[in-house]
């Protein structure tokens, strides 16, 4: 009873009352619409934090296990720490003192506790290693006064290493992983993109105008015709074809979230 | 540009050509990139959760006057306390025994993201479109609302074909009944209009992809070149372009020795 | 093996080089490509060019450095034109590793508009912009539905701190802002599904005039909702960013990029092409072998 038919009560519950909060939007179905909504980020916010301990997990497991590239797991428990170190502390003026020692200290720290986590020996050494490079990170914490934790403010968001870490690298590192779809979808459209029957042929030929929209060199030949296709095409074929789509995907989502509601899809439950 | 500006700069040009590298094969350097990226990734995303989504929401309560609070028990907002106590309940995914705690909050969140989206996905994908389907279509000026045009969005003509062509879409997308007779015909001009569609699509697709590729090209050049080998540098920017220019060319010329000595079966011409 | 059947097993490889190439040395020449504006970009820009002095313009900025590339130039130029207008700009950043972006992006618009410019004919003075007065950079929450729902009754339910820890209360510009009836548009610039939020959720259900601006992968699936009315503007891509460049007479990476663009455009449909014609070419010539192996 607790475990399937509560959460499915409550479902229904908090399901029927958005539905019904949309089409009376009373002063007092207001003030618990906004409530929920509140209430529904906070509990949004500790939802996401176990994505993040998952991926920490996974790479933790990995060196543990010894699965295949494990030792690149530590770069990732090291840029982890790293980020989250920087994100709580900040600068108090132009001086560094002890702060790139602490740090190091904190990555010590962690990568001992792991490595103890992951030896199959005696973790001994390994723990008391953790706990020396604990002990001399809390000192130069509590002695250097160039800088600071900041856990209530927001602050580290505007300090300099993590600024610098995100605009020089963790974008670069993001920006360039996507580009690398530029030459895999030169590859692709080299390997895959065939003429074989007449749906086949229709997508090749849209997808072939819309590429030369902009393209001066048809203009000499073409006139202005190409872009003023490439307009019509966005326009009417494409418009009446994503219309479908979109229809059919709004009216696949109202159903779904209705059978959620009514308790008749319950995969969110997961086994048990 | 001061030097650790240009440090950084160099730091993210490198990983970026490390990026790169792939396009050739896996490799540590594109192993070594790929790790810290998630690491970072996941470090940063933590700290934004943190600074931006659970502070203002949980702590900031207790920043008004200044005094210290017990975790988020705060007189002025207690309410406060619930949903951070069903957030932690979240966690309670990561036990087997006691995993069927989480579906408490997740079945308050689902509920509240079903009933919310029941009214308006219906409203915004389903009765806007049908909606703006239902628009008279403008017979007097069928061929063209300046004379004779058939590529004019705006003519009875398009009108139709998008009338006609999100219905046959539709239809296409119908699998209750047999594709046969005039409702098979319609379905497939429902399959051109929607290829024709995905045409587009793909086009788009393929600008959008490049564009992500010449975005880095312009970062290397306005944000690392350029600066490095400007009149007012100084000498040793040029020299680390160079450094990190060579250690490209010394792993190119690694590579091209390891092609070059590879032996092949000289009967299936496959690489031993 | 004919020419044909080698080039159908050539090496990606090649493939990339080529492409490496062609684009590498378009980008270092000079050429300029003619920018041909579409009415979904022009009106964007001409509604945000005839509001009064003093509007609010929204611009929820939620895309991630994947898509930095074709959204920034579009978030520049647009967010250039409002502050060089005296509009106030309300930002908020809803995806996962935007908020950074979001912030190094309002401090490089800040500083370029510290030096006067001449836009359309127009000549502007330099200004000083200032946190609180001329924007509010709200910052990030998860599940951007939840958050668009929770700004339509008062953007302080979500964010009651702005990204930089200031209660929104003591913000000078937010002292006359409490939801999206305060403000005049919403110019949503996303690379992520927030988009179909913004549309359902938020000028669903509170009606503001909106407009998209999205990554060319989405591109073509929003062009319903401009027929219907329910966003009155779309800028798709990096071709849109450069649209809007050419409008506000305010070039940047987006029209430099396109003279690349068009080069890698044409390598593409060359290798369709390629690709197609040996093909058919090899296809003639199994069915072929078929045929005399049959007699």
């Amino acid at each position: 009873m607790m475990k399937q038919q509560i959460p499915r009560l409550i479902v229904l519950v908090f399901g029927a009352f958005l539905l019904f909060q949309f089409f009376v939007p009373h002063e007092s179905s207001e003030w618990i619409y906004e409530f929920l909504l509140d209430w529904t980020i906070i509990i949004g916010v500790f939802a996401l934090a176990v994505g993040i301990w998952s991926l920490f997990n996974v790479h933790v497991e990995k060196i543990k296990t010894k699965k295949f590239g494990w030792k690149y797991s530590y770069v990732t428990v090291i840029g982890f720490v790293g980020m989250v170190t920087f994100g709580f502390t900040s600068q108090n003026g132009q001086e560094w003192g002890w702060f790139f020692p602490f740090v190091a200290a904190v990555l010590l720290t962690v990568l001992m506790i792991v490595q103890a986590g992951a030896t199959k020996g005696n973790a001994l050494p390994f723990l008391g290693a953790a706990a020396f490079f604990a002990l001399c990170a809390t000192v130069i914490a509590w002695l250097d006064t160039t800088w600071s934790f900041y856990f209530q403010t927001s602050v580290p968001l505007q300090s300099f290493m993590f600024r610098r870490m995100f605009d020089n690298i963790l974008i670069s590192l993001h920006a360039t992983t996507f580009s690398l779809l530029a030459f895999f979808i030169a590859s692709a459209a080299y390997r895959a993109f065939r003429a074989r029957n007449i749906m086949a042929s229709l997508l090749l030929l849209a997808a072939l105008v819309v590429m030369s929209r902009f393209n001066p060199y048809l203009e000499p030949i073409f006139g202005e015709h190409v872009s003023r296709l490439s307009n019509w095409l966005m326009n009417v074929p494409n418009l009446a074809a994503q219309r479908a789509v979109i229809m059919g995907i709004g009216l696949g989502m109202v159903a779904t979230a209705l059978k959620v509601v009514l308790g008749i899809e319950r995969n969110y439950m997961g086994k048990g | 540009m001061d030097y650790t500006t240009f440090l950084w700069t160099t730091a993210g040009a490198f990983l970026t050509l490390c990026i790169f590298s792939f396009l050739y094969k896996d490799n540590p350097f594109y192993k070594f990139a790929e790790h810290l990226f998630a690491g970072l990734s996941a470090g940063y995303f933590a700290m934004i959760l943190w600074h931006n989504g659970l502070i203002p929401k949980l702590m900031y309560a207790r920043l008004d006057d200044g005094n210290w609070y017990l975790l988020w028990l705060d007189s002025s907002k207690p309410w406060y306390l619930i949903p951070a106590l069903l957030g932690i309940l979240m966690w309670a995914r990561f036990s087997k025994k006691y995993q069927w705690v989480s579906r408490f909050p997740l079945a308050m969140y689902i509920g509240i993201g079903a009933g919310m989206a029941i009214p308006l996905e219906m409203r915004a994908r389903v009765n806007e479109q049908l909606s703006a389907m239902m628009r008279s279509i403008d017979w007097s000026h069928f061929f063209g609302t300046n004379g004779f045009n058939l590529l004019d969005t705006m003519s009875g003509l398009s009108q139709s074909i998008v009338f006609i062509g999100a219905i046959c879409g539709l239809v296409y997308f119908f699998f209750s009944k047999a594709h046969t007779g005039v409702f098979g015909g319609m379905a497939k001009f429902g399959i051109w209009i929607l290829m024709i569609g995905f045409g587009a699509s793909f086009g788009f697709t393929v600008m959008a992809r490049v564009s992500l590729f010449i975005n880095r090209m312009q970062f290397l050049d306005q944000r690392w070149i350029k600066p490095a080998i400007a009149p007012s540098a100084p000498w040793w920017y040029e020299l680390v372009l160079y450094f990190v220019a060579a250690v490209v060319v010394a792993y190119a010329a690694w590579e091209l020795a390891v092609f070059l000595r590879r032996k092949k079966n000289p009967e299936t011409n496959q690489v031993i | 093996m004919n020419i044909f059947e080698r080039l159908m097993q050539l090496d990606r490889r090649w493939v990339f080089l080529l492409l490496a190439i062609v684009c590498v040395i378009t980008y270092a020449s000079s050429f300029e490509v003619p920018i041909l504006v579409e009415p979904e970009v022009r009106s964007i820009f001409q509604f945000i060019d005839t509001l009064p002095k003093g509007s609010v313009v929204f611009v929820p900025m939620d895309y991630d450095p994947g898509s930095m590339a074709e959204l920034h130039p579009m978030t520049y130029a647009i967010v250039e034109q409002c502050w060089r207008k005296e509009f106030k700009v309300l930002i908020t950043a809803l995806s996962q590793n935007g908020p950074g972006m979001a912030d190094q992006a309002i401090r490089e618009i800040v500083d370029s508009l510290k030096v006067p410019k001449t836009y359309n004919g127009v000549s502007y003075p330099a200004r000083e912009i200032v946190n609180g007065v001329d924007y509010a950079f709200l910052g990030y929450k998860p599940y951007p539905a939840i958050v668009i729902l929770g700004m339509g009754q008062n953007f302080r339910l979500p964010f009651p701190l702005d990204y930089y820890g200031t209660p929104l209360d003591s913000l000078p510009m937010m002292r006359d802002i409490q939801n999206y009836s305060d403000i005049a548009c919403a110019i949503n610039i996303s690379g992520t599904n927030a988009t179909d939020y913004w549309i359902s959720y938020g000028q669903g259900r509170f009606g503001f005039p909106l407009a998209i601006g999205v990554t060319g992968v989405s591109t073509a699936q929003y062009y319903p909702y401009l027929g219907s009315r329910q966003i009155f503007g779309i800028m798709g891509g990096m071709l849109g960013a450069a649209e809007y460049e050419e409008l506000a007479d305010n070039a940047g990476n987006a029209k430099d990029a396109m003279r690349v663009q068009l080069s890698a455009h044409l390598v593409i449909i060359a290798f369709v092409i390629m690709g197609n014609v040996g093909f058919f070419a090899t296809m003639r010539k199994r069915k072929r072998g078929l045929a005399e192996g049959g007699r």
